[in-house]
């Protein structure tokens, strides 16, 4: 799994690898993945260079300059569109994890008629595309004034049919004597939920978290319809529409791209091992 | 929360106290569930209805909605447009899914025996997925641009092939905005096939390998079949991502969404265009009715597929 720990299973491995085909697989590969960041290292080295320089290909820049950063960031809108992502994304990841876990609990924790029913009306809306929503929301936002809010752009995803059933999978696991433990010492239902059982369950619930900050961060559709002032566009939304006016000054499109970029690469490259473990369990028990 | 309530009033505790704990659990139960239900029936449920409703509307948001029964859909059935838009979405779905999906199990069966920098050449294809599609369209956008702007054509040009129109053409279009939306996929796929690769019991590759069979054969008798319900959960997941495609198409054809002449136009683009563009919420909510009944039938598929396995 990692290449940095090397124990005498590897070593032994490693050296099965090193035969010509094996060595030709493994130059393959690498070759494929250079060419998946090309695009990354292309829009990063572009972001360097003077508008003189764009025409010239070449990947590394000739003279790197931050001076595209100081002009796209210098009038503060980048700014304030990646403050509101972050707000965005943070509150609706933190939502997520608090009500999708609660609800995953009570329904694999507690036995009551109807669970199942609830249980499968949740589900069922898993089925539901939220293309399809987005007219009724854009009509019931106009109607209560949620249009050109946070409150407008998040409000469709604070809970969702995805993480509740993951977290209801992950909370079947969870022995019961443990819960029943903590019932005998007094606690009350929500205290052992929130104290017991949720630190049970933390592989669970950083999936969860990644998986809907990503989604967020990234969101593009609803934001673009609920947003129409430009201090509310959330980073996607802002790119799109900087990009739309720079028009053909690619080295500040590709600034403005980097900048939407950058963040997320740098919380992977922290957490690669982390993430990756995440996409996994997600993608298998969701 | 009840219980909070409960111990503020003297009445309430004797009362609280008095009920079994089975009782009290399904009272704990259902004050959980008050809010999430208040949710998924206002935010989900009800709006899903009012969209069938809308459907058979002609609201435009000016008037109040006036029933006209399915004049949106013969509207719609009969608009050329809307088949081509049609076209477009399954050419996404079907050209989309098998491609990026051959893709990413061939990368994930061979990065998954390499051991040498397995980390960091795994790394190199998963970053796309964690990019920002609105971001990447204006990047592949750039990389389509003519000589000497764009980076394909002037390879292209220095290999002495001659320059390709891509974005600009009808034909080649909707291949130049699928790339993307595949590159930008693949490393999600390579890290679920690989979870998949990885749940398969060695010891079948063992029993095989005494049988005498080789690689090809265990590829194609054993880690394939095993790695069913992988490759549906992938295949229902980017078949329905393939079949939502919005991003990547409005963002690398922002002078004119879908063009040129529709050639790119998936029914996600369509939809945003006829609600709002030209304030046709009606006429819209048809179109994500028939959205909605594609994606149904590909989820409906998957449970018949999984289901015939058992």
């Amino acid at each position: 799994m990692t290449a940095t720990t090397t124990s005498a299973t590897e070593l032994a491995a490693n050296r099965r690898d090193i035969r010509p085909g094996r060595i030709i697989t493994w130059t393959l590969l690498l070759i494929g993945g250079l060419i998946m960041v090309t695009p990354l290292l292309f829009m990063f080295s572009t972001s360097l260079k003077t508008a003189g320089q764009v025409y010239d290909l070449k990947l590394i820049p000739a003279a790197p300059t931050l001076d595209n950063y100081i002009k796209v960031l210098g009038d503060g809108r980048f700014m304030q569109w990646f403050l509101n992502s972050t707000f965005i994304a943070i509150t609706v990841t933190a939502s997520n994890v608090f009500f999708d876990s609660l609800v995953g609990y009570t329904l694999a924790k507690f036995e009551f008629r109807g669970r199942y029913f609830i249980f499968l009306a949740i589900l069922s809306t898993l089925m539901i595309p939220t293309e399809m929503l987005v007219i009724p929301w854009y009509l019931m936002s106009s109607q209560l004034g949620w249009l050109n809010s946070y409150w407008g752009i998040m409000f469709p995803g604070m809970m969702t049919a995805f993480g509740t059933f993951l977290m209801k999978q992950f909370f079947e696991g969870v022995p019961n004597d443990f819960l029943e433990a903590a019932r005998v010492d007094g606690l009350n239902e929500f205290t052992i939920w929130w104290k017991i059982a949720m630190p049970m369950v933390v592989p669970a619930i950083s999936a969860l978290a990644i998986f809907t900050f990503l989604g967020n961060w990234t969101a593009f559709f609803w934001p673009l319809i609920v947003t129409t002032s430009k201090e509310l566009y959330t980073l996607p939304v802002g790119i799109s529409s900087f990009s739309a006016e720079a028009s053909i000054q690619w080295e500040l499109i590709m600034t403005g791209a980097a900048i939407g970029t950058i963040p997320t690469l740098l919380v992977f490259l922290a957490l690669q091992r982390f993430i990756v473990r995440g996409v996994m369990l997600a993608g298998l028990k969701g | 929360m009840a219980s909070v309530h409960a111990y503020q009033q003297t009445g309430r505790v004797r009362f609280w106290d008095r009920l079994n704990i089975s009782t009290k659990r399904v009272i704990w139960a259902w004050t959980f569930l008050a809010l999430p239900i208040l949710f998924y029936t206002g935010i989900r449920f009800y709006p899903t209805f009012q969209a069938f409703w809308l459907s058979l509307t002609n609201w435009d948001l000016l008037r109040p909605a006036q029933f006209i029964g399915l004049a949106n859909y013969q509207k719609m059935f009969a608009d050329p447009i809307f088949w081509k838009v049609f076209q477009n979405t399954f050419l996404y779905l079907l050209v989309g899914t098998p491609l990026s999906l051959l893709i990413s199990f061939v990368i994930a069966y061979y990065l998954d025996r390499v051991r040498f920098m397995h980390g960091f050449i795994r790394a190199l294809y998963f970053l796309p997925f964690l990019t920002t599609a609105a971001a990447m369209g204006w990047v592949w956008r750039w990389f389509y641009q003519p000589v000497p702007i764009g980076v394909i054509n002037s390879v292209l040009s220095t290999i002495g092939i001659e320059q390709q129109p891509f974005l600009r053409s009808t034909t080649q279009a909707l291949p130049a905005v699928l790339v993307p939306a595949i590159w930008a996929g693949l490393g999600f796929q390579i890290i679920i096939f690989m979870a998949g690769l990885r749940a398969i019991p060695g010891t079948f590759y063992e029993a095989a390998r005494i049988d005498g069979l080789g690689d090809w054969a265990i590829l194609r008798k054993i880690t394939i079949p095993l790695l069913k319900p992988t490759t549906v959960f992938l295949v229902v997941f980017s078949s329905i991502g393939f079949l939502r495609i919005f991003d990547q198409v409005y963002n690398m054809t922002t002078n004119d969404p879908g063009g040129p002449l529709n050639a790119t136009k998936p029914l996600v683009l369509m939809i945003y265009q006829t609600a709002f563009s030209s304030y046709q919420m009606g006429y819209a909510a048809a179109q994500t009715v028939v959205l909605f009944t594609i994606l149904l039938i590909v989820s409906l598929l998957q449970l018949y597929v999984l289901r015939e396995k058992k």
